[in-house]
């Protein structure tokens, strides 16, 4: 190995960058990280550029709706020359790409405030409601899947296939409306669908942001039983819909493990069956279904915007439909930055979680 | 003459495939194995061999289904036992080996972590003591260095060393038949002669019978007493192993031993 | 024969549910006894003799309506599966065709389309873009586009490496020829299960479009649109509203994905 002797340490030279990288090189993981990190900035780009022109582009003028149906001409160019719409795209794209190195987002117009501040106001309530559903689905079809699997070909089986068939069927606006009118209409179960608490209850401190764990810190268990009692609703409605892909893959999952051979052994060895399958086969069978989680956050977030919306939620969801709605461009832009990136971190996530749970890979 | 430890009888199994047509694998499998006996299986790929022993280990596929016969063991017929009388001899009476012992074992969990599980199982010791134990039986089963070996995760040994894990887990089994089914298969031949005397020891300490499935018929001669041979789903012959090589009966094996007893191994051998 | 007809259930079951639908969207319309967007003084009717399956806010009856939407949701859904069928499959073919740098660039692009969920960036495009049929159908077909180009793609690594690929080059076929003539049928396949996929979400996205107030709004007779009316009233429970379009529009999205699941096995056992 030929190693160029170090030129001092405020020397900018190739050399020194090269150094870097043969550092960086000689541990794997920093390796692996290094290349995923640069792998996920250049989707990011990609995003940036995607989520800017395709609001931009397409018609639609901001300006329009925000000087009123009853506007002048005079007062349209006035909004856009104020909200910068009147200079080249390009120069938008640049001003834009700016801002966004120093962590802003933009201004919304219609509040005059930071697109940053207020999804980071929302993202919590999103966030609670997401993580509380995929729990649920967790719930749902993890029993699901392995008895499906388990008991594939009987009547079992074909029962949970065609739950999860019709899940993917449902239409979670449909799902939603019908659990609203059987819980809260009919049988007084359930709150009305209005937000995160009962009206005149305050909200907790704010620590994480999640009502429930917030009120729990605070001490407070009547708000934690309000804000209990709204959540529990909406997150099982989602989870419903989202279980129906989740059961189907592991199962899938579950039924391609249980052919293994090592299965076998476990059994003429005699492991319970029992641990055969909780201990043996789920593990097994949790990579490919890590590996697919991508699909599942989908499934999550898009209906979350629609439960967000039936339920009065105040979430990310709702500000994103509230923002198309007036063709709040910055704020759907944040929109789609912060999915993409939440979507993109996932997969490091995922990545790594799987070089944990196996191994056969050690990131070499 | 002494009673058998297992005896086959007129076992029929068919196969559900793909498409839904069913063909029968196994018509009419008798034979039966004493107790202390080596007692070698062999013909050719597809003639039925492991189906016949997962029939005994009650491990056949899903697909396939046990038409009729009888088989007996200690006395009950294991194809008339609830499941879940069928489910403690497994392991603790009767356990079985694989080929390709590198997928026999679970990737996911450390080798000596698989073996303490059946010590456990069988002997009933403490997680530590069964740890403990289990790093004996690898060293019983030929392993050196047993406690580095024993946190590795199987892609991280070699094929014999995986089957010596296995093997490690037979001896934490202590079965009273123990079926090995093509143990060598794809392990070097320097591997594969050791692998073979490492089984035939174990057995003459243990006093365990044992059901050798093999292509090998050099291995037969060397380990078996007794040997099967089978064709398309029917046993063709049993004798001692002696008679058989002396004076075959059946044309089949006749022609068994004249493609098969050839050093290397015939050229479109598969699994 | 009776084993063939268990086996195929879902299948059957499917096709049959979805030739009901063509069959109402065919000839219902012209049955009903009141137009979709006429008003009356009945409003929020139950169930009836009269109204079969009650009356709305503004007393159209909500039968006709959900008939009149059977044909507008199906139409939009099938327009979007076919176009984005035959886009996907084309641009997929091509770059799985040639490889190279256009295909490394392009796979990335999907990529990056993946990493947005289809109902969201359907949203997006909808929401920019204005509200009208037209829209919808394109807003929706782009999200799923990136299904189609994908799974061609693969397909055509593998069919050109096979030889009948270089005998069609190699008695002078030009190259478009071989991809669209010889090689993109043997990619068919796996795109026809997609294609009943996608109709199946691509329904359920336009009515959950339509549900937010995008793409087409009221007084449109659409499926969204009328659980959307049915749902403001959520809490005063006429619950007949949102049932009857919900429980017309889950059928039929159910009966899509039928197909798809039994298509599957059907093609995967040949
Ligand atoms: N997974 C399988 N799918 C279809 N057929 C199988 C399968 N496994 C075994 N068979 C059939 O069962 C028969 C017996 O196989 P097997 O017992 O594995 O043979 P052997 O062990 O003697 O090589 C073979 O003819 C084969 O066609
Ligand atoms: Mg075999």
């Amino acid at each position: 190995m030929t190693t160029t002797p170090d030129t001092g340490a405020m020397d900018n030279s190739p050399s020194l960058w090269l150094t870097f990288w043969e550092i960086i090189r000689s541990y794997p993981l920093l390796h692996y990280l290094f290349r995923r990190l640069g792998l996920a900035l250049l989707t990011l780009v990609g995003i940036v550029v995607v989520a800017f022109f395709l609001t931009s582009v397409l018609p639609g003028n901001p300006a329009v709706v925000r000087a009123g149906p009853l506007a002048n001409e005079e007062r349209i160019q006035k909004y856009e020359k104020e909200m910068g719409l009147d200079r080249p795209l390009a120069v938008q794209f640049g001003d834009y790409v700016i801002h966004l190195g120093q962590g802003n987002l933009g201004e919304s117009w219609t509040s005059r405030r930071p697109v940053q501040d207020e999804l980071k106001e929302r993202l919590p309530a999103t966030a609670e409601l997401g993580i509380a559903a995929f729990v649920a689905t967790l719930a749902i079809s993890l029993p699901l899947g392995i008895l499906a699997a388990v008991y594939s070909g009987t009547a079992i089986d074909w029962a949970i296939r065609l739950f999860a068939t019709f899940g993917a069927s449902v239409a979670l606006f449909w799902l939603a409306l019908i659990c609203i009118h059987l819980f809260y209409y009919k049988w007084h179960i359930a709150p009305p669908p209005l937000d995160r608490l009962t009206i005149g209850i305050d909200e907790p401190p704010n620590v994480t942001g999640f009502f429930t764990i917030d009120s729990l810190l605070a001490g407070d268990i009547d708000t934690f039983r309000d804000a209990l009692n709204h959540l529990w609703l909406p997150a099982l409605t989602l989870a419903f819909v989202v279980s129906a892909p989740m059961t189907k893959m592991i199962r899938a999952a579950m039924l391609d493990v249980l052919d293994k051979d090592f299965i076998r052994t476990a059994r003429a060895v005699g492991v319970p069956f029992r641990q055969i399958i909780l201990v043996d086969a789920l593990r097994n069978a949790f990579i490919p279904v890590l590996t697919t989680s991508g699909i599942v956050f989908g499934y999550l977030v898009a209906g979350n915007v629609i439960v967000e919306r039936v339920f009065s939620w105040a979430g990310i969801g709702q500000y994103v439909w509230q923002a198309l709605d007036v063709n709040n461009l910055n704020a759907v832009r944040g929109f789609i930055l912060l999915i993409a990136t939440v979507y993109i971190l996932l997969n490091l996530v995922i990545d790594l979680l799987y070089s944990l749970i196996d191994p056969r890979i050690r990131l070499n | 003459m002494t009673e058998p430890l297992l005896a086959i009888e007129n076992l029929y199994v068919t196969l559900i495939d793909d498409r839904g047509k069913s063909k029968t694998i196994l018509q009419g499998v008798s034979f039966e194995i004493y107790p202390n006996e080596v007692m070698g299986l062999v013909g050719e790929s597809g003639s039925g061999k492991s189906m016949t022993a997962l029939a005994l280990m009650g491990l056949l596929p899903h697909r396939a289904q046990i038409h009729s016969g009888r088989i007996w063991f200690g006395g009950q017929n294991l194809l008339a036992l609830p499941k879940r009388e069928f489910s403690a001899l497994r392991g603790s009476q009767i356990a079985m080996i694989f080929q390709n012992p590198r997928a026999a074992l679970n990737p996911l969990m450390r080798v000596g972590n698989q073996v303490a599980r059946v010590v456990r199982l069988h002997q009933g010791l403490g997680k530590r003591a069964a740890y403990g134990k289990g790093l004996d039986l690898l060293q019983q089963a030929g392993i050196t260095d047993t406690s580095i070996r024993a946190r590795a995760y199987p892609h991280q040994l070699s094929g014999g060393m995986a089957q010596r894990v296995l093997i490690a887990m037979m001896l934490a089994c202590q079965p009273r038949l123990l079926i090995a089914d093509e143990p060598t298969t794809g392990l070097d031949v320097t591997i594969q002669a050791q692998i073979f005397e490492l089984i035939k020891a174990i057995q003459v300490e243990l006093g365990t019978t044992l059901l050798l499935i093999t292509h090998d018929l050099g291995v037969v001669s060397e380990v078996c007493q007794r040997v099967a041979v089978m064709q398309a789903g029917k046993i063709q012959e049993v004798a001692a192993v002696a008679d058989l090589f002396a004076h075959p009966q059946h044309p089949y094996t006749q022609h068994l031993m004249s493609t098969l007893l050839r050093v290397d191994r015939p050229a479109n051998y598969r699994e | 024969m009776l084993r063939m007809l268990l086996r195929h259930f879902t299948l059957l079951l499917g096709s049959a549910i979805l030739m009901g639908f063509i069959a109402v969207a065919w000839v219902g319309p012209d049955q009903m006894k009141y137009e979709p967007e006429k008003v009356s003084r009945n409003t929020y009717e139950k169930p009836s003799p009269e109204y079969r399956f009650g009356t709305d806010k503004f007393g159209r009856d909500i039968l006709t309506r959900v008939v009149y939407a059977t044909r507008l949701d199906l139409r939009i859904a099938m327009t979007v599966a076919v176009v984005s069928f035959v886009v996907g499959s084309v641009i997929g073919a091509i770059v799985g065709y040639y490889g190279g740098r256009l295909d490394s660039i392009l796979m990335r692009g999907v990529d990056i389309l993946f990493a947005f969920p289809a109902f969201l960036l359907a949203m997006v495009i909808t929401g920019v873009l204005g509200d009208s049929e037209k829209n919808v159908i394109t807003a929706v077909t782009i999200a799923y586009i990136p299904y189609f180009v994908r799974l061609t793609r693969g397909q055509m690594l593998t069919v050109r490496t096979l030889q009948y690929a270089d005998a069609a080059i190699s008695i002078g076929n030009p190259s478009w020829r071989v991809i669209l003539i010889h090689l993109l049928p043997n990619t068919l396949t796996p795109s026809l299960i997609q294609m009943s996929m996608v109709a199946g979400w691509a329904i359920l996205d336009t009515a959950g479009l339509a549900f937010l107030g995008l793409g087409i709004t009221s007084p449109t007779a659409e499926w969204g649109v009328m659980i959307s009316d049915g749902a403001q009233r959520i809490t005063t429970g006429e619950w007949w509203m949102w049932l009857y379009p919900g429980a017309a529009l889950v059928l039929a999205a159910f009966a899509f994905n039928l197909i798809g699941d039994g298509l599957r096995n059907l093609l995967r056992l040949q």
